[in-house]
């Protein structure tokens, strides 16, 4: 599928967008503002917008904690995730999630889940209940390399196979596992080895910091979920510029191995692209990043300047109440 | 009235919620072809068909995650256990999960699912197979847990579970399913978090929920024979617990025993007879006392784990002593 | 502008930092993002980037040092900006100045506050306290039974609990309160308020002395004028007594054995006796006999009358035998067929009216003896305890001495003596 030049720089600003927030977000986390864990999507940028900007109406979004990112991409403003970030009660779980739980259900987008492989099982039910209620839509469900070794992993994609379920599961193999290598903690070297186990359809792109090839990966298998012939699993490679979470010393890596990644930096990679091609000019691109930059500085100050939720709030949202 | 058993009123409550709307689906192990493995869902196979009585792999982490997931989206599922006992493989999903959601993302999501498991022992299944952990899951808030000791309750509460939009582990006592009760006829509901006095009386307050309400109710007629007035009230739920009739009747009769089949150490007993003494200390009139499981892993050979349960003979000494 | 750069808050859990080495050195230039030092934590070493460019102008603190997050650690500026680097810190240390105040401010106040309370407590208090026992009012009862004691204003000691341990419950305290304690008498049969005719009143009546009465009567005459008299009263604290009366009397409760407190009476002032010789004695001409064995006189009420039977060696008897003994020969006495021994050999007397609700009366001596010990009731009255009323068990007693063989100070010491006795009855059971 061909993208307009209005279409490209509409991806390329949710990149930047991205990006700009969780540089940001880290800065705000150093001073103190951000509570909690924060997992920043640096360097993965390519892997969500590609994949989201397939998806139609109908096809739901489940993902893991490192979740701003799909938060944006799926069309959470910047607004609601800073105020998230920030715990207020504009934040788009209303301060009661933070990081690693973001979710807007009118989107489709059903959230980050902060229990790794835990979201799968729940994936998996979702795709069930479309297939129950004869939708079209496909549930797309992201996790990381390390939640293929959990168990959960394992119950989820067979059932998905064994019920045949409209869900495409997208493994964004960023080749660590907080500090553990893939090497160091799976029996196979790729992910989509491990759908062929669950005689799954599978495939695997090399090169996830290219948006586009990212695109050219995620189409066939949406449409394969689509079309009606059950899962598929798509393993997507990637990596990511930063910690796991604030505060890793990154003893697992070294230096240069973050350094030659950053060569491939998603958006670099896009500029040069767009700008090669003469899809957009020089000046086009730095005016979306502009604009990304006085959007972030916005959104602080309304996360900044929102109310903190009332403290008599508090017990609201245990249970649903009965109408 | 007509007289049935629990298993039958269990039953007909699924039957007639199934009937009733078409989003009610039942999954779990052996539910289909098999018929239960306890015959509670003998002959819907054949009735409501393979898509609304699905036959999972023996897997129950994703049978609770993708009834979650399926609840996310808009169905009501009953997530089948085959036992209580292997709801700890599944814990992640009844404890971290289902209660979560509708609170994290700020009220956006809610789970309208039901978990049935069977509880108890005195069957000779062995440690692992025997357990009455009931009292684990009533400590988690967003949760509900019923647990019905009559053939009519389990009926009116089990159909008010699936009306719920909430979670609920709704938790069957195996050795309860000969018991016989009289059940109203069609429509019969009965609200989720009430405790109800089964049986009127002045001297004593013993209080039990499942199958130790059968137990106290036994153990209230041998005593009236002895001229002592015992009233039993039923908690049919742990959580939302219902202290209202418990405490009510204790400042009458100003003495309290609690029989559960667990174990006692942090259990439904330690919660009632705490709240009690916090409630209505000034109405003590003897220490509050509590019948349970000896504190072991529950033995094979029959004679040891008839001693280890709590029997007839136990609740009636322990009534005795508070007096 | 000068910025200052903070000790960064590097993790979930990091409160403080330490500021291993500064990779920029005073003066140099850094750019937003470029290291600037390196930070440890209790789980790693981290790089610290510069949140800002400029110049670094001052270090704040030297390596090595812990760092609290958002500490300011450097200031970051242009190269030639004058700053007040005084003010830009100085902001700083007021808001935190501001914040710890009001904390000294509270918390210096309860510590003052608390000393002086424990100045001003005496000394005694604690260890008093710590002996009345672990239980409230060292009464073993239901909060229940309390509760409902406290409501109708009853004296939960006066209560024999039926409950475990003889714990007081509910019906105790409902049936005590039914039976009298506090809804006063009820009199039998009160007639109707009617306006009769007095008519005649009865004539008076000449009553014969009976051979007791004129015995009686003859001896007090004797006595109360031949004998110096003088009295000393004390007040015992009866509450230890009458407990372990209720404990000794449930564990006797299969036999027809009961005690009495006269019991525990007769046994103290026998043992008390032992320390007193010159009070367990009686004058003979120009010399005291003290005599050797203690044998406790006890008044007993007959018809128009009064005996007194003697226990014997009462201070070597345990104390279920005085009892039995006593309750023997008063039994005897009343039915008018004691033993002639039953009323021989009295060394020192006991005259008790406690069951008839006395606050506290005078006896005269039992000549020859030269001393008797008069018993009022054991009634609940308020006592002062650590400064508070509360309610007590209290019974006076008051002992007539002949000061011809004593005196006062010797009376008064032995009712201390008694009195060790009587407020640790334990002993009396040894």
């Amino acid at each position: 599928m061909t993208l307009k030049k209005k279409e490209h720089l509409e991806l390329y600003r949710q990149m930047v967008l991205i990006r700009r927030i969780e540089q940001r977000a880290a800065e705000l986390y150093q001073e103190g503002l951000i509570g909690g864990f924060l997992h920043l999507y640096i360097g993965q940028e390519a892997v969500s917008t590609g994949i989201v900007s397939l998806r139609k109406p109908v096809d739901r979004v489940i993902t893991a904690y490192r979740d701003h990112g799909v938060a944006i991409n799926c069309g959470i403003s910047a607004k609601e995730v800073m105020a998230e970030l920030l715990g207020k009660a504009t934040g788009i779980s209303k301060g009661r999630g933070g990081s690693m739980h973001m979710a807007d259900v009118s989107k489709n987008y059903w959230g980050g889940h902060a229990i790794v492989g835990a979201h799968l099982p729940l994936a998996a039910g979702m795709a069930l209940g479309d297939q129950y209620n004869g939708n079209d839509g496909v549930t797309i469900c992201m996790f990381g390399d390390g939640a293929t070794n959990i168990g959960f992993f394992h119950e989820a994609v067979n059932l998905s196979k064994v019920w045949d379920l409209p869900v495409l599961w997208i493994c964004e193999n960023n080749q660590y596992g907080m500090g553990t290598t893939v090497k160091r903690a799976s029996a196979v070297e790729q992910m989509r080895q491990k759908a062929e186990g669950y005689n799954i359809p599978n495939a695997r792109c090399e090169d996830g910091m290219d948006i586009l090839k990212v695109r050219e990966a995620v189409e066939p298998a949406l449409e394969h979920v689509r079309s009606g012939k059950g899962p598929f699993f798509l393993e997507i490679m990637t990596y990511r510029f930063e910690g796991h979470s604030m505060g890793d010393p990154e003893r697992y890596r070294e230096k240069d191995e973050v350094q030659t990644w950053e060569k491939t930096d998603p958006i670099g990679v896009y500029n040069r692209y767009l700008v090669k091609q003469e899809i957009a000019t020089k000046a086009n691109l730095d005016k979306v990043e502009t604009d990304a930059e006085a959007e972030v500085v916005e959104a602080i100050e309304f996360a900044i300047e929102s109310p903190e939720p009332a403290l008599d709030t508090l017990h609201d949202y245990t249970y649903v109440e009965a109408a | 009235m007509p007289a049935i058993t629990m298993r039958q009123a269990i039953s007909d409550a699924l039957w007639e919620e199934m009937e009733r709307d078409e989003k009610v689906f039942i999954m779990g192990e052996e539910v289909g072809v098999w018929g239960g493995t306890y015959a509670v869902t003998k002959g819907f196979y054949d009735h409501f068909g393979e898509k609304r009585v699905r036959d999972a792999p023996i897997a129950e982490a994703v049978i609770v995650g993708a009834g979650i997931g399926a609840a996310l989206v808009g169905l009501r599922p009953i997530s089948e256990l085959m036992t209580i006992n292997f709801a700890f493989v599944a814990m992640d999903h009844i404890v971290n999960e289902a209660p979560k959601l509708h609170a994290m993302f700020g009220g956006q999501m809610k789970v309208p699912l039901v978990i049935r498991a069977v509880s108890g022992g005195g069957r000779q299944l062995g440690a692992t197979h025997s357990q009455t952990p009931d009292a684990i899951f009533a400590h988690f808030p967003g949760l509900t847990v019923i647990a019905p000791g009559t053939p009519a309750d389990a009926k009116g509460l089990l159909k008010s579970a699936i009306r719920s939009d909430n979670p609920v582990l709704f938790i069957e006592n195996a050795l309860l399913y000969q018991a016989r009760g009289e059940v109203p006829e069609g429509e019969h509901l009965v609200p989720i978090g009430e405790s109800k006095v089964q049986r009127e009386g002045s001297d004593v307050t013993l209080v039990s929920y499942s199958s130790m309400l059968q137990t106290s109710l036994k153990a209230a007629e041998q005593l009236e024979k002895e001229g002592i007035s015992v009233e039993v009230v039923d908690l049919r739920c742990l959580r939302p617990l219902d202290m209202g009739p418990v405490v009510e009747s204790f400042k009458k009769t100003n003495r309290a025993v609690i029989a559960e089949e667990g174990w006692g150490s942090y259990g439904v007993g330690s919660e009632v007879a705490t709240r009690l003494y916090e409630e209505a200390f000034d109405y003590v009139d003897a220490p509050i006392k509590r019948v349970n499981q000896q504190e072991v892993p529950l033995p094979y050979n029959r004679a040891l784990e008839h001693s280890a349960l709590p029997q007839l003979a136990d609740v009636v000494a322990a009534v005795k002593e508070v007096l | 502008m000068a910025d200052l750069v903070s000790m960064p808050k590097l993790g979930f859990d990091m409160a403080e930092g330490i500021l291993v080495r500064w990779v920029k050195k005073e003066g140099e230039a850094v750019d937003k993002g470029e290291l600037l030092a390196e930070i440890e934590t209790d789980k790693a070493t981290l790089e610290l980037e510069s949140p800002h460019s400029g110049v670094v102008r001052q270090f704040l603190v030297d390596e090595g040092a812990v760092v609290a997050v958002n500490k300011a650690i450097a200031v970051v500026g242009d190269k030639d900006e004058t700053i007040d680097i005084e003010a830009l810190i100085g902001a700083e240390a007021m808001e935190e100045e501001a914040e710890a105040a009001p904390t000294e401010a509270i918390s210096s106040e309860p510590a003052s506050a608390q000393s002086a309370v424990a100045a001003s407590q005496p000394p005694s208090s604690g260890p008093a306290a710590e002996a009345n026992g672990k239980l409230p009012e060292g009464v073993r009862a239901t909060p229940l039974a309390r509760r409902i004691a406290e409501d109708k204003g009853i004296d939960l000691r006066a209560i024999s609990g039926s409950g475990p341990k003889g714990r007081v419950v509910k019906k105790d305290v409902e049936g005590h309160a039914a039976g009298g304690g506090t809804a006063g008498p009820v009199l039998a049969g009160l007639p109707s308020l009617q306006m009769p005719e007095l008519g005649t009143a009865p004539a008076d009546k000449r009553v014969p002395l009976t051979k007791l009465r004129s015995a009686i009567a003859r001896r007090m005459t004797q006595s109360r004028q031949d004998v110096p008299h003088f009295y000393v009263t004390h007040e015992y604290a009866m509450e230890r007594v009458l407990d372990v009366r209720k404990q000794v009397n449930a564990l006797l409760q299969s036999s027809a054995e009961k005690l009495s407190v006269n019991d525990f009476v007769i046994k103290a002032a026998a043992l008390a006796l032992r320390q007193f010789p010159n009070l367990n004695a009686a004058l003979d001409g120009d010399a005291v006999i003290q005599f050797g064995r203690v044998n406790i006189g006890v008044a007993v009420a007959v018809d128009n009358g009064l005996l007194v039977v003697v226990c014997k060696d009462a201070d070597r008897k345990p104390l279920r035998q005085i009892s039995s003994e006593v309750r023997a020969m008063a039994d005897r006495a009343r039915s008018g067929s004691m033993h002639p021994d039953d009323i021989q050999g009295s060394t020192f007397s006991i005259s008790n009216m406690g069951m008839f609700d006395v606050a506290h009366f005078v006896a005269i001596i039992n000549p020859p003896e030269a001393a008797i010990l008069a018993l009022g009731s054991a009634r609940e009255v308020p006592v002062v305890r650590n400064g508070q009323v509360v309610p007590g068990q209290r019974m006076q007693a008051t002992i007539s001495i002949d000061h011809r063989v004593s005196d006062g100070a010797e009376g008064a010491q032995y009712l201390q003596a008694l009195g060790q006795y009587l407020e640790n009855p334990a002993a009396l059971l040894l």
